[in-house]
């Protein structure tokens, strides 16, 4: 076995055996409070757990199947979350041709630029062509209500859900000096320090959570919240330098900026859904909302951390 | 032969619609009707009866029929074979002057074989910016005819942006099909009044009805 299927391993048993307790929790919980199933709180609790687990082995089977397992998943990720952020556009219409363009032209180009590893376009196929070519083509259709906000939304859907998403499989591209058939691992880094900051926010601010840190956008942030889930993110993140091309330092200090982009991720998509006058961006994964409720933060962290990376450790 | 191949393609339409759209229905408070029923709807697209029937589970599934326009259906052999042994639906001739068969006798026909119906009251296509156009009188004459059917309103909301008229590429958008309360023909009740409460039923499951 090699030092990278070993270290897989050890990462799947871990993430399985915080599973584990959060189910059994979970359970005794809903055993203890909520026999009938009539306490909403914990029935979310176990539904969101219970997506936990399909979502773990969904990534779990995805780096089995190597990049084109890890290629496949976020491209759907991104086709799932530009559904759901289109629903909630102003598009009319005239963006017809630019929607079904950015679903199945712009899309799946992305990722077949990712599979080639060329950083130098697909680093600026969305921001410079699909930036370009997208107004054109609702432009000729000839439909100037709300023009600008109309190529605006698609730009920023494709920007998030495409673009930023796909700064995740992005990390396969990277060259770094004694890290070589490992970069799958830094994936692994990024979304467990991502989403364990998640929930660890959610953890500190149901135990400690006093003051709220954003009331306009999103009630349940707490200050306390933010700290704790913050500080102990960044800090599981150093523990897990051992993936990482980096020192456990570095490893810190890499958790702390992703956790950071991703609070604040957060709070940027809470602030389109209360524009929007929704609670959730779907309801595409049990107990969780849409799709784009569990990814916002990754999307925020993922581009932030794959330029880091690439800057200060990869010969690409 | 045909209706071996008919299952398979019911799925994949299924699989397609769910891919495209990630139809989801709200039900009313009572839950997934329980019992055969005629199920009205807004009408704003050729897709609109399949959301309604991937939607359903599939015990009411697969003992509904849709109601559809015969000169669209049968214009070519694939509609012909989606509209006919895909969807089993009951094709009406919509122009007075060529009609051969009244469309509520092979509505009530289909009704009393045990069928549950998706009808559209508006009788076409809604391309105006009214959320409804007004009923045909089928919906009423349906209820006279068999008063134990439940008539349960249906708002289809989004597939009118995911296939506008004219394209031929979905684009795709979440698309929710609400069901409201059941409704009955009163006692009495006129035909004006009746498809009048009818709209309003219908009209009030669309969001913006909905939120206020």
């Amino acid at each position: 076995m090699s030092q990278t299927q070993s270290d897989m391993l050890v990462l799947v048993l871990g993430i399985c055996g915080v599973l584990l307790v959060a189910s059994f929790v979970g359970h005794m919980l809903e055993r203890r409070l909520s026999p009938d199933g009539s306490n909403a709180a914990i029935e979310n609790l176990n539904a969101r757990i219970n997506a936990w687990w399909i979502m773990a082995i969904l990534i779990a089977v995805a780096f089995l199947a190597g990049r084109i397992g890890v290629l496949i998943l976020f491209a759907f990720c991104s086709f799932a979350a530009l559904r759901e952020f289109v629903t909630l556009t102003n598009t009319r219409r005239a963006d017809h041709w630019a929607l079904a363009t950015a679903f199945f032209v712009v899309l799946p180009a992305q990722y077949v630029l990712l599979w080639f590893e060329n950083y130098g376009i697909f680093s600026v196929f969305i921001p410079v062509y699909a930036f370009l070519l997208m107004p054109i083509i609702s432009a000729v259709r000839g439909d100037t209500q709300h023009f600008l906000v109309r190529i605006a939304e698609v730009q920023w859907a494709l920007m998030i859900c495409v673009f930023c998403a796909s700064h995740v499989p992005a990390l396969l591209t990277l060259h770094i000096p004694g890290y070589e058939g490992r970069n799958v691992l830094l994936i692994a880094f990024l979304v467990i320090v991502v989403q364990l900051s998640d929930v660890l926010q959610y953890v500190w601010g149901k135990m400690l959570g006093r003051t709220r840190i954003a009331p306009n956008l999103s009630p349940s942030k707490t200050v306390e919240g933010f700290v704790g889930g913050v500080a102990s993110a960044s800090l599981i993140g150093a523990g897990l330098w051992w993936i990482t091309p980096f020192t456990p330092l570095q490893a810190g200090a890499m958790a702390f900026v992703i956790t950071l982009m991703g609070f604040f991720g957060g709070l940027v998509m809470s602030a389109i859904k209360r524009d929007r006058g929704v609670k959730d961006w779907g309801h595409l994964i049990e107990g969780h909302g849409g799709l784009i409720d569990r990814l916002d933060s990754v999307v925020f962290s993922a581009p932030v951390f794959f330029h880091l990376t690439r800057y200060w450790w990869s010969l690409t | 032969m045909k209706s071996v191949i008919a299952r398979p393609v019911a799925t994949a339409i299924l699989l397609f619609a769910r891919a495209v759209t990630a139809v989801r229905p709200i039900w009313s408070d009572s839950g997934p009707p329980r019992r055969r029923s005629v199920y009205f709807a807004n009408h704003s697209s050729h897709g609109d009866f399949i959301l309604i029937w991937a939607v359903l589970p599939p015990r009411l599934r697969r003992r509904v029929r849709p109601v559809a326009g015969a000169d669209y259906w049968l214009k070519s052999k694939l509609r012909r074979f989606i509209g006919r042994d895909v969807f089993n639906a009951v094709l009406i001739e919509r122009d007075r002057d060529r009609r051969t068969v009244d469309p509520v006798a092979q509505m009530g026909e289909a009704m009393r074989e045990g069928s549950s119906l998706i009808l559209f009251p508006e009788g076409t296509r809604n391309q105006t910016d009214e959320p409804l156009q007004p009923f045909k009188s089928g919906l009423y004459h349906l209820a006279t005819l068999q008063p134990d059917f439940d008539l349960v309103p249906v708002w289809i909301t989004n597939l009118n942006r995911v296939m506008p008229k004219g394209e031929f590429i979905p684009v795709p958008l979440i698309c929710t099909v609400t069901f409201g309360a059941p409704l009955r023909l009163a006692e009495g009740e006129s035909k004006e009044a009746f498809l009048q409460r009818a709209s309003n039923a219908l009209l009030a499951l669309s969001p913006g009805k909905a939120s206020e």
